[in-house]
């Protein structure tokens, strides 16, 4: 919960919505970026997920050294990943 | 990976390390808190008090989350959650397993409670709106971490007008939590190793009071083990030239000035409490924040019955002694024993940032040893 899962951006939110795509370690997980600033937002950008949203931009030295250490927590990096992927934020929530 | 490589070379630490014992006075001990509960992992993963001299000593702080959760908090939870069959309860994995005075959540659960795990306060607010005939509580924990993303998912059920979903709020902040640490007198501390995450939310200039008033250099630092030893080499050179300051060992992910946008989301949500109870630290003023009147209607403590009561903290506990940086996990009576991750009496063995399970983990003290010791 407090280290946060680094994610590549592979998808822009569309317009008016703050969701955009990240991979994580090969999964497609939708994530919230409204509290980035959206106009400085690449495709291919890393940025640091915390419980679904995205609270920094960070470079891919730094997610790949991230990743590294979460791997190495053992169990409770397998709980985060488990519960993101469990997570369904993708399904957009106003089209429910 | 080139930069990677560098951050994870056991070289580089060794010469840090080298650097770090030729910055100790001889004769002087040091002591340094690590306020957050990822650093903690990383020290203990790592061994890293085996790159430090004997002069210089971590101590762990205050900054895990489901650490400083009170018992009781825990039992307003559950009252919630047993409110009537109608009431969905949704928290962070983490918290499952927290001991309350009446139990933790997977006991409510097991005893027929709706708990459910979530990995994202949206994904809360999806239950509620999936389930317009249920109310959707979100047990909310974290620092600054954490508290933004709370403030930006109860805006957005404002803004689709979701009528059944409501938050429990536990958000602390980190800066009272320091300060009480600061202020008690069985601690003498030297310096701190900020917090890497929560300083993206709030940035560094929050902490400048405790360089300038209290005279304690702070380095935000980061979570790899050079970042730590680096961290570690940014104090005893401020205090080997008479500085005490703020400054950023983690500037690749943390802003000097942190995250307006996620200040303002929690700024317009939720407000101060005038005091909240820390686990082990009692009672601290402005110290968590809860919802602001506007926001009413989401405020789970103004739509249940909460019991409220203040459960102390079970005899054999030692956590308010771990989180305050005075005892060593291992110098807890029940540790590794009658306190272990699978049956936590404490909190912090709950938590893998918890100090006790990190040490428990990674320590050397193996599962025997400790069996051994107590015994003994
Ligand atoms: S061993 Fe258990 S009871 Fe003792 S301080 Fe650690 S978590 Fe608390």
């Amino acid at each position: 919960m407090c280290l946060g899962i680094p994610g590549e951006i592979v998808e822009l939110p569309r317009d008016g919505s703050d969701v955009a795509k990240v991979e994580v370690v090969g999964v497609r997980r939708a994530v919230n970026v409204g509290l980035l600033d959206e106009e400085r937002l690449h495709l291919g950008d890393w940025v640091l997920v915390h419980v679904g949203f995205a609270m920094s931009k960070i470079d891919e030295a730094e997610a790949a050294a991230t990743l590294e250490l979460l791997r190495g927590l053992g169990e409770a990096y397998d709980d985060e990943l488990d519960a993101l992927s469990r997570s369904d934020l993708d399904l957009d929530l106003d089209k429910n | 990976m080139r930069f990677v490589d560098e951050y994870r070379d056991a070289e580089q630490a060794h010469v840090l390390s080298a650097r770090i014992a030729a910055l100790c006075e001889p004769g002087r001990h040091y002591k340094f808190m690590e306020v957050c509960g990822g650093h903690t992992h990383t020290i203990y993963k790592h061994g890293l008090e085996d790159y430090l001299p004997e002069s210089v000593q971590l101590v762990h702080g205050p900054g895990c989350p489901v650490c400083v959760i009170p018992m009781g908090r825990v039992d307003d939870a559950v009252a919630i959650a047993r409110a009537d069959p109608d009431v969905i309860l949704t928290s962070f994995g983490d918290m499952m397993r927290v001991p309350g005075g009446t139990g933790s959540f997977l006991d409510a659960k097991a005893a027929g409670a709706d708990i459910r795990m979530v990995y994202s306060p949206l994904d809360a607010l999806k239950i509620a709106k999936r389930n317009p005939d249920r109310r959707v509580v979100f047990m909310a924990i974290g620092f600054e971490t954490t508290a933004p993303s709370t403030a930006m998912t109860v805006l957005r059920a404002a803004a689709e007008g979701i009528g059944n979903f409501s938050v429990f709020c536990n958000h602390v902040t980190i800066i009272p939590g320091i300060k009480a640490i600061l202020d008690s007198p069985d601690l003498r501390l030297d310096g701190f190793l900020g917090p890497g995450h929560v300083s993206t939310v709030i940035g560094c200039r929050p902490y400048e009071f405790i360089a300038a008033e209290y005279g304690k250099p702070l380095v935000c630092a980061g979570f790899e083990p050079l970042d730590v030893l680096q961290s570690v080499h940014m104090l005893l050179e401020q205090l080997d030239e008479g500085r005490s300051e703020v400054e950023n060992q983690y500037a690749r992910v943390v802003p000097w000035d942190g995250n307006p946008r996620a200040l303002e989301a929690i700024g317009k949500v939720m407000e101060l409490r005038p005091y909240f109870e820390w686990r082990g630290l009692g009672f601290i003023s402005h110290s968590a924040l809860r919802m602001r009147d506007d926001y009413a209607r989401y405020d789970a403590e103004r739509i249940f019955d909460l019991p409220g009561v203040r459960v102390a903290d079970p005899k054999a506990c030692q956590c308010g002694e771990v989180l305050k940086g005075v005892l060593e996990p291992w110098e807890c009576k029940v540790f590794g024993t009658a306190c272990t991750p699978e049956t936590p009496i404490g909190t912090c063995m709950v938590s893998s940032e918890g100090a006790c399970a990190a040490y428990y983990n990674f320590g050397r003290f193996t599962r025997e040893r400790v069996k051994e010791a107590a015994r003994a």
